[in-house]
């Protein structure tokens, strides 16, 4: 297999001249011309060879869903490029030796000042959340699977430095959802967040308070990483929802985003809470992942928050 | 083989309506420590053997060329020029280049020795029959770096201008020339014409009795280039202007006007011959006016080797357009400590200059206000030489033109003023 039709995403192998299932002439496929002057020069780095102007990426909104839960990832109004990016993965009942399906959720954040940080943040979660996937599916612990997927994407944005430059860096956060429990990893300032009954923030930022200073990221630059890694239990009902600065610089409040975010679905609840942040001057890149929780009587809805850090 | 790297230094945020970008590019060749194969360098020594260069500076001035002839490593392929109101090679008889080996440098030296100072002085004849050594060499060994040193005491005086500029034309391009003045005859801004279009450097040499350590020196530094001919290759998009490209360090030069076009977006701007070193340049570039969160490239810098076209290295100067004040006021810091090292060089240039014009006041103003820029900015050496020409009231900050200025002394800041330094640390960005 070498890739997917552009047209109904059939694989396709290396040579095809046309797509098996849409007939779509694979031969064929026109670069897309400049947005801003028309040229048909656009680089592999997305600047046109013409005018110079950067050109939208297929990360400009993007949408995605599984086992049940939902991500949203969009630009925002002033940034040209977004550089969040997201993964989601499951897990079934059957692929995994405890019996007990997962939902994997990451969000990674690209730090603006360092060079494609959209390229990092785009490995460390396509990385991680495959990395936590086949850990889970090996046998291994949330808490386990967890720091593997952490060291993998912080290697991945490592090696992606080269010389003569700054390091691309990225935030880092990730859930794994499993019968009554929840794992978050981060390294950085995106954070989970529990909403229910008790709604609560379960990251602490790896910032300098009050400021957008990172203590801790994924990068060559950022020496041992050492994700912060610890484990919820509760009944539900409910969402853990993961998301970057992007969203919550406008709603830092646990309470405002749960009365946002539940009683409708979670790629309804992801969609507005995006619009919500875009409203708001949208001002940085906004992602957000939404992965409903529990079954049950919200009264009867307890959460257990851990004592110790697990780190 | 040498490794280059390039950084960008630039804030690529720009408030809307606004058009100009700038950005500080940082040019470092490194790699293992290593000297280029020795038979792929060529050096020419031109000695000024004018009358004016009689009682006692001809016999340091052959101490200077002997020392040259000694520091050449075996293999590297060298000649003498004496020049007068002619240009004669002394060295070799046979007018092309030699090999440098125990018994060529003892009749290079022998040579030298027999040096008389006598008849005139043509600067542009010297460097035209370099350049023809040079040419001749360059059809055989393509690739050696070609390096020449020029002393002289004297102003250009027995050759019509127009036949300088023309020789001088002839030679650029050819090759590399690092200038030395000895004495107080000489003009420094002709020799710093010489040197800026031959891509070299142009000193003053307070006293004879230094040559001989100067002219070690700077054969040593020839010695140590590995790769001839690298030039920085600047892409602008189509609705932008480059409005300039200068090296900004170790000393400041204007490349803006040695553009080779390469095609109608792209032009190259020669840089010599490279060792192991850094090299900075500013690059300013005028585009279109966009909308707040656009961003485009502004240009796109990339060190070639012409001759191939070998890309070595590249980066990019960015433009954003942001609605963010505190994002798109802020000024880098390299750009801005760049921008004040070329403010310092004008002013001391043009503060000479009207001194010598015996516009007095203009001159006070420039050279006070150079004096503060300099100190500010850690030019010490700068300051020390512009304490020779004012005096400044520590108390008042008001200027005054010294009455009595040793021409040595003047001859020194004007030559020195447009060597930089560099920042004492990087700036956080
Ligand atoms: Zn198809
Ligand atoms: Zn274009």
């Amino acid at each position: 297999m070498s890739g997917a039709c552009p047209v109904c995403g059939t694989g396709v192998m290396a040579g095809e001249a046309f797509c098996e299932n849409c007939g779509h002439d694979l031969s064929s496929v026109p670069p897309a011309p400049c947005t801003a002057c028309g040229a048909a020069a656009v680089g592999a780095d997305g600047y046109c060879e013409n005018c110079g102007m950067l050109q939208p990426t297929g990360r400009d909104h993007v949408e995605t869903e599984a086992a049940g839960a939902a991500a949203v990832s969009d630009r925002g109004l002033r940034h040209s490029r977004n550089e969040d990016a997201m993964a989601l993965l499951s897990l079934g009942p059957a692929e995994s030796p405890a019996g007990q399906g997962a939902v994997v959720a990451v969000v990674c954040d690209g730090v603006s000042s360092s060079p494609r940080p959209d390229e990092a943040s785009q490995a460390a979660a396509d990385v991680a959340a495959a990395a936590i996937v086949k850990r889970l599916a090996d046998g291994d612990d949330p808490e386990a699977a967890t720091r593997e997927g952490v060291r993998l994407a912080a290697d991945a944005v490592a090696s992606a430095a080269r010389p003569g430059e700054d390091s691309p860096a990225c935030t880092y956060v990730s859930a794994v959802v499993s019968g009554r429990h929840v794992t978050v990893g981060w390294v950085g300032d995106s954070r989970a967040y529990w909403l229910g009954a008790q709604s609560a923030l379960l990251t602490e930022d790896d910032a300098t308070p009050g400021t957008h200073m990172l203590t801790a990221w994924l990068g060559a630059d950022a020496g041992e990483v050492v994700p912060r890694v610890r484990t919820f239990t509760t009944d539900g009902p409910g969402a853990v929802l993961l998301c970057s600065d992007g969203l919550w610089n406008y709603y830092p409040e646990p309470e405002a985003l749960a009365a946002t975010a539940l009683g409708d679905t979670p790629l309804t609840a992801a969609r507005r809470l995006v619009r919500m942040a875009i409203e708001a001057g949208g001002h940085d890149n906004i992602t957000v992942a939404v992965i409903p929780f529990g079954q049950g009587d919200r009264t009867q809805t307890t959460v257990a928050f851990p004592k110790e850090r697990s780190d | 083989m040498t490794d280059f790297t390039i950084r960008v230094d630039q804030n690529k945020y720009l408030p809307a309506g606004s058009q100009e970008v700038h950005g500080i590019v940082t040019v470092e060749a490194s790699g293992p420590v290593q000297t280029g194969p020795a038979a792929e360098a060529a050096e020419v020594i031109i000695i000024d053997t004018s009358g004016s260069m009689s009682y006692g500076k001809i016999a340091d001035a052959r101490k200077a060329a002997q020392a040259a002839v000694d520091t050449l490593r075996d293999g590297v392929h060298f000649a003498v020029i004496s020049g007068d109101h002619q240009a004669e090679v002394i060295f070799p008889g046979g007018g092309g280049l030699v090999p440098a080996d125990a018994g060529s440098r003892r009749a290079a030296k022998d040579a030298i020795a027999r040096l008389r100072a006598e008849g005139g002085t043509a600067m542009g004849r010297w460097l035209r029959r370099a350049a023809d050594l040079f040419s001749a060499h360059q059809a055989v060994r393509p690739n050696a770096i070609r390096h020449a040193i020029l002393l002289t005491d004297g102003k250009n005086e027995h050759e019509p201008a127009p036949e300088f500029d023309a020789n001088l034309a002839y030679a650029a391009g050819k090759f590399v020339c690092d200038c030395r003045g000895v004495g107080t005859d000489w003009v420094v801004a002709e020799v710093r014409r010489i040197a800026s279009t031959l891509l070299g450097s142009v000193m003053d040499v307070r006293k004879p009795e230094e040559l001989e350590a100067d002219f070690r020196a700077m054969t040593e530094a020839a010695m140590g280039k590995t790769v001839a001919d690298i030039a920085l290759r600047v892409w602008v998009p189509r609705s932008a202007t480059l409005n300039f490209v200068k090296q900004v360090s170790p000393a400041l030069e204007d490349l803006t006007g040695r553009r080779a076009d390469v095609d109608a977006l792209t032009g190259d701007y020669p840089t010599g011959a490279w060792g192991g070193e850094t090299r900075e340049y500013h690059i300013s570039v005028s585009v279109p006016s966009g909308n707040v969160g656009q961003e485009m490239r502004a240009a796109l810098v990339k060190l070639v080797q012409p001759a191939t076209g070998e890309v070595l290295a590249g980066g990019n100067i960015l433009a954003q357009w942001s609605d963010d004040p505190a994002q798109s006021t802020r000024i880098n810091p390299r750009v801005a400590h760049y921008t004040g090292q070329q403010e310092l060089a004008s002013l001391i240039q043009e503060g000479l200059q009207a001194r010598n014009d015996g516009d007095v006041e203009t001159a006070t103003a420039r050279l006070g206000k150079a004096r503060g820029i300099a100190e500010r900015a850690g030019n010490d050496e700068t300051a020390k030489l512009l304490d020779k020409v004012i005096d400044v009231d520590p108390a008042t900050g008001t200027a005054r033109l010294k009455r009595v200025v040793d021409k040595a002394d003047e001859i020194a800041l004007d030559t020195r003023s447009v060597r930089t330094v560099r920042m004492r640390k990087d700036p956080e960005s």
